[in-house]
């Protein structure tokens, strides 16, 4: 394949989603930060990369994608045979895998990021205080999704099937941002759930990916 | 050959996708009736295979899976040689094209589509109350993303490619009752997206999708 980039910025969820799995891989790329806070990435240019203005983008050479979980979906299978193993060969457990990566999307992510969003990105861009209201309505969705959480993983060491994979991925950037927040308490209580929350935080290349916050100029 | 089940009643836009694919596919299937008015979707007996106690649930020999657009995977992946082989495409860079409109399915034309399908279709056949600004807001986001598609649909026949993709067929059902309201315009007055739309909805497997939807309940 080509030089791989990846465009975006190194607190955003989705570019952090990214990021993991190329750690995961261990590919070499650039990363090239968008300024959001000047509207980078809804101009003429990111746009190019990404019609719906919203980081993050990627290359490979010739190949251009955005939707995070489309090219997270797109490093497992251009570079399976390199690094961590994401994807299952078998068909029933490809499938059941696909089914959480779904939940992390359609069920998960709703609430989690409405949560992050009062708790920590709204006081960081200076939009004022947390909507209390939000905050307790979304805690409470998030812990109905983390009960057949628990139940799942009692029954599967990973979301995605007996081994870490792409649904687990997933989860990382959320979970990490909801851990450092008074959401905590939801997956503490969680005793499964807590268990691998822990685990797949504690991934060498989730370490790396977040330290390219460090990285900011 | 085992029997493959789906969950759900048709006129619900996640099983319909379902059908919509199963159709595509030519693979037999038997759809199971769950008496949502009952609340059979909360009963114990489906939590066991839809644990959030939603439609549909889906079951193939000893494989029980849910979520739509997961089950739409697993039967192009499992009836790759069935019915509409392109359906994910052949090889990977036409995957990954389909995976990420899929994905701009799910989560730009989704959440806002939804909304209005069920202020516009389903809250009145409910006798519940409307919401107007929650519809107004939502509108407005479904026009910027509809203004994203008609620039793509100027260049290129589907969402993905030149062929119709997943990628598509996932839009059908949040697109079929949208058109059937006074909201209809958002995608009947785009030029390419209302080419796209009259393409994808006159296909025969969805032609049945409806059918089934107009089908008495049984």
């Amino acid at each position: 394949m080509g030089v791989l980039k990846l465009h975006g910025h190194p607190y955003s969820g989705a570019t952090l989603r990214v990021l993991s799995v190329l750690h995961e891989k261990g590919l070499e790329f650039e990363f090239v930060p968008i300024d959001l806070a000047t509207g980078e990435h809804k101009k003429e240019h990111f746009l190019s990369l990404n019609p719906f203005g919203q980081i993050p983008a990627f290359e490979d050479g010739e190949i251009r994608m955005f939707e995070s979980r489309a090219i997270t979906q797109y490093l497992a299978h251009a570079y399976a045979d390199r690094g961590t193993e994401l994807l299952f060969k078998e068909t029933k457990k490809m499938a059941e895998m696909s089914v959480w990566a779904e939940v992390e999307a359609q069920k998960f992510d709703p609430p989690a990021s409405k949560v992050a969003f009062e708790l920590i990105f709204k006081p960081m861009i200076g939009g004022g205080a947390a909507d209390e209201a939000t905050v307790a309505e979304q805690q409470a969705a998030l812990s109905k999704v983390l009960d057949v959480y628990e139940a799942r993983l009692a029954g599967s060491s990973y979301l995605s099937g007996d081994s870490f994979g792409l649904a687990d991925a997933h989860h990382q950037p959320l979970v990490h941002y909801l851990l450092g927040t008074t959401a905590k308490a939801a997956f503490d209580s969680r005793p499964y759930v807590s268990r691998w929350a822990a685990d797949i935080l504690s991934r060498p290349a989730w370490v790396n990916a977040l330290a390219q916050q460090s990285n900011a100029p | 050959m085992g029997s493959v089940n789906v969950y759900g009643p048709p006129a619900s836009t996640a099983v319909a996708r379902v059908l919509a694919c199963l159709l595509e596919k030519e693979v037999k299937f038997q759809l199971i009736p769950v008496n949502m008015a009952k609340g059979k979707h909360k009963a114990p007996e489906y939590l066991k295979i839809q644990p959030f106690g939603q439609v549909p649930a889906f079951q193939d020999e000893s494989i029980t899976l849910f979520e739509s657009r997961a089950i739409s995977r697993y039967l192009c992946d499992k009836f790759a040689d069935k019915g509409n082989k392109g359906l994910f495409g052949n090889g990977l860079l036409e995957r990954a094209s389909i995976e990420q409109w899929l994905e701009a399915e799910a989560q730009s034309f989704n959440p806002p589509s939804s909304v209005l399908v069920f202020q516009l279709a389903f809250a009145p056949r409910m006798r519940l109350k409307q919401d107007p600004a929650v519809i107004e807001q939502n509108e407005g986001k479904l026009a910027k993303v509809l203004d994203v598609y008609e620039n793509r649909l100027e260049e290129s026949r589907f969402l993905a490619g030149d062929d119709f993709t997943l990628a598509d067929l996932s839009h059908l059902p949040n697109a079929q009752y949208i058109t059937g309201t006074d909201r209809g315009h958002l995608l009947t007055s785009r030029k390419n997206v209302n080419r796209w739309w009259e393409e994808i909805s006159s296909r025969p497997s969805w032609k049945k999708v409806v059918e089934m939807q107009k089908a008495p309940p049984s």
